[in-house]
């Protein structure tokens, strides 16, 4: 009898702080996503988690990526470029406060560039920075960047969250305690476990429409699945388990965005290992990949098929998948003239994600069919950094390039895949410089093509991205165009 | 005594110098840059020197061992490379969750062995007997991430008395924070109170088949007081080592666990930090998980001194 009586009292309780959390429902959300960031400084590290809770949520730039990609106006509500594109100058819209109280000044912006491009700076896309020669701080709400040499670019790299505006007294404590300008203000870290954040009510521009958010971070896709179903999180952002989807989308309890990334899932190839260094041979491999087969068999049919290395999304892209249909008859013939009739054996290093492991064993298959033997080795990430990235020892690798507009790194010749084609050099150079935008995007075009025609890597897929949420949230990003959860236009549907 | 006790503090203080070189150096073996990994595919050179600067990465290895060693023995382990927050309150947060899940567990599996292996062992071969045996053989051949989902899916997706996983906090309420650690609990105590129940079990039908027993027999007490009075005591010997094993284990060995119910435990703190190769993050768990082992076990062979007065002549 008495244990009934603690039993129900239990009951009544739990019901009762159920329905607290009920009556709030309509202004606070749950997000989940897979990844916890290793600190919140967005600025000192590589790690797409950091941005994918703070940016634009608690930290902006001067620019901010909109939800299809375009650069739009962030800290600065406008600017003008010199006669010669060296000179950019931004005007910081007036009033805007960093949660701490303090104003944000052209001061702080100086000191942000400064810091990221600066001897001593960890910042892990310290290239974005590296054509700026100075920044001034004309008056509290002007700065001048000036360029060493005109950069179309300039206006996309500082809506990077890499490029993030802080002040110069909270960088000490930016790692646990970070203090931005945005939306929300960052309120507790239990780390391991969640991330809270809270409205900012003396907001500059818009205010946000949650009064609380949570981010929780559930690594394993059981768990997210599970977490998802009993509702114990509103939405998950980069769902693990694209084989639940479909269970998903029949439940009217929830929806399901697939959006598109930057993730390029390319099969890079070691362009300086014979016989791969032989652009026959690198044809040959892509005329024996089944991409849809990839796509079906690796991501549950999630994904675009790409033939070079850029966005479908973005409006530059031009569809060459037609380069490297598939073709295994086709592939045997220039593996022939190649004069390696009987194939050949190469290595095949798969890091962990899942579009790389099964995807590997699809594409080692494929291979064989041609006759071409791969040696599948399964690395940890930083046994891959070590080997494949950093030493270069590889035949064969799957990986998929999810920063922005990456397509520079064909102009490095020391990138890991060796891929040394001084016209591409010249071409990227000419495309730096270019600030003309229907010039800048015929360069763009002709990049594609130029790797494209090199078969300088296979390309695979672009990575897609999906959410699972609650049928009730309205204005969550589908896409991806940069790693980023933007909540600043969400709110529950009534 | 003394002699006995300087002894094993000698040979304690030597596991523990011996244990830290070989998890420094299995460590300096794995390959992996810390630097490389926190900065990505795009990062410069220069970058990354100027992050292993920071890092204190450039030093050589034995210089590197002797300042991570010589912080142990003041207590400081140092600062995670990628969290950027001392090791040492990482572990204290983490703890907060690992030691009260542990003690549930180890409570659990008690409140269930101990009736279980004595109500077994009272009537062995019945079919109680045959029941409890068939359904703890059941209990530890059951992998228990396996009934942790099972219970996930019947609890927290259809009948929704607790959530799917994660750690309410016990700033949220001692209840709130027993609450959320009761499925994962669970799940940990199933096997261990399976191998719990036996050792229950069989250590209890040993005993009764002494001579002692067989003497309190004859002087009149019945089978139930004669177990109750006498076996039961001396059948808890073995029963205790196992617990303090299990506690060890439940400590150190609850990984899966914690990543299914994404708890923010020790065990998935250094499931975190070796795939971010956080080293120091490794290195200084795993030496604590020893410490504590090591330091169970001392006390552990003290207490058989203190219990067992033979032990302390024969040395």
């Amino acid at each position: 009898m008495r244990l009934t009586k603690l039993g129900s009292g239990l009951i009544s309780v739990l019901a009762l702080a159920a329905g607290i959390s009920m009556a709030h429902a309509k202004s606070d959300i749950v997000v989940a996503m897979q990844l916890e960031p290793p600190h919140l400084d967005p600025t000192s590290a590589a790690a797409g988690a950091i941005d994918s809770v703070l940016y634009s949520n608690v930290f902006e730039g001067l620019t901010r990526f909109g939800p299809d990609g375009s650069v739009n106006p962030g800290l600065a509500e406008s600017w003008s470029i010199s006669e010669d594109g060296k000179t950019y100058t931004f005007k910081l819209h007036e009033g805007v406060k960093f949660h701490d109280g303090s104003d944000l000044t052209a001061e702080d912006v100086k000191f942000s560039l400064d810091r990221a491009r600066g001897e001593d700076s960890a910042n892990a896309q310290k290239a974005l920075f590296a054509g700026i020669e100075s920044v001034e701080a004309v008056d509290p709400t002007t700065v001048k960047v000036a360029l060493k040499e005109p950069n179309g670019s300039l206006l996309f790299n500082l809506a990077w969250g890499d490029a993030v505006i802080v002040a110069p007294e909270t960088i000490a404590d930016i790692k646990s305690k970070p203090i931005g300008t945005g939306a929300f203000k960052f309120s507790n870290w239990v780390q391991g476990d969640r991330i809270d954040l809270e409205k900012n009510a003396d907001y500059w521009g818009t205010p946000a429409k949650l009064d609380n958010v949570t981010f929780k971070f559930i690594s394993d896709p059981t768990a997210a699945f599970a977490a998802v179903m009993a509702e114990d999180v509103n939405a998950f952002v980069g769902f693990p388990a694209p084989e639940n989807l479909p269970q998903f989308e029949a439940d009217p309890r929830f929806q399901v965005l697939v959006g598109s990334t930057e993730g390029e899932t390319i099969l890079s190839t070691n362009n300086k290992q014979p016989p791969l260094d032989n652009p026959k041979v690198r044809k040959a491999i892509a005329h024996a990949i089944d991409r849809q087969a990839i796509i079906d068999g690796a991501m549950f049919g999630y994904g675009t098929p790409i033939g070079t290395h850029f966005a479908p999304h973005n409006p530059d892209y031009v569809d060459l998948t037609g380069l490297s249909m598939y073709d295994p008859e086709l592939s045997k013939e220039l593996l022939a003239e190649a004069g390696l009739a009987d194939g050949f054996t190469t290595t095949l290093k798969l890091p962990p994600p899942s579009y790389a492991r099964r995807g590997g064993e699809i594409i080692a298959s494929q291979l064989r069919a041609v006759g071409i033997e791969t040696e599948i080795s399964n690395l940890e990430w930083a046994q891959w950094l070590e080997q494949v990235f950093k030493g270069k020892d590889f035949g064969l690798t799957i990986v998929s390039h999810t920063e922005p507009m990456d397509i520079g790194i064909y102009a490095r010749p020391d990138y890991y895949f060796n891929y040394d084609n001084p016209a591409f050099k010249e071409l990227f150079e000419k495309l730096t410089v270019e600030n003309d935008p229907d010039k800048r995007s015929e360069l763009l075009k002709e990049a594609q093509k130029m790797i494209s025609e090199d078969y300088v890597n296979g390309y695979l897929f672009q990575l897609a991205f999906p959410t699972v949420a609650n049928a009730k949230i309205m204005g969550l990003w589908k896409n991806q165009p940069t790693q980023a959860t933007d909540l600043t236009a969400v709110y529950w549907e009534d | 005594m003394l002699r006995y006790f300087l002894k094993r503090l000698l040979s304690l203080a030597l596991s523990l110098v011996a244990a830290s070189v070989v998890i420094f150096l299995a460590l300096e073996v794995v390959p992996g840059d810390p630097a490389a990994y926190m900065l990505g595919l795009n990062a410069q050179e220069d970058t990354l020197n100027a992050l292993r600067e920071q890092l204190g990465l450039n030093g050589t290895i034995l210089e590197r061992y002797l300042s991570w060693a010589g912080g142990l023995l003041t207590g400081d382990f140092g600062i995670s490379y990628t969290y950027r927050t001392p090791v040492s309150e990482m572990i204290g947060d983490r703890l907060w969750v690992s030691l009260p899940l542990a003690l549930y567990a180890l409570t659990l599996s008690t409140l269930i062995a101990f009736p279980a292996g004595i109500w077994a062992a009272s009537r062995r071969g019945s079919y109680v007997d045959t029941g409890v045996m068939g359904a703890t053989q059941l209990g530890v051949a059951i992998p228990n991430f396996w009934f942790a989902m099972l219970m996930v899916l019947v609890f927290a997706i259809n009948l929704r008395w607790f959530s799917a996983g994660g750690f309410a906090g016990w700033e949220a309420g001692f209840l709130a924070g027993m609450k959320s650690l009761t499925l994962p609990a669970i799940a940990l105590a199933l096997p261990q109170a399976s191998i719990l129940t036996r050792v229950m079990r069989s250590s209890l039908l040993d005993t009764l088949s002494e001579d002692f027993i067989r003497t309190a027999r004859a002087k009149g007490l019945t089978r139930a007081q004669a177990m109750w009075r006498h076996a039961l005591r001396n059948a808890l010997i073995p029963v205790l080592t196992i617990m303090g094993l299990q506690f060890s284990f439940l400590l150190a060995g609850a990984i899966i666990i914690e990543n299914v119910f994404y708890l923010p435990g020790l065990g998935r703190l250094v499931f975190q930090a070796i795939s971010a190769r956080d080293l120091i993050v490794v290195e200084s768990v795993v030496m604590l998980l020893v410490f504590a082992v090591i330091v169970v076990n001392f006390a552990v062979d003290l207490a058989y001194a203190l219990v067992d007065p033979r032990l302390r002549r024969r040395r």
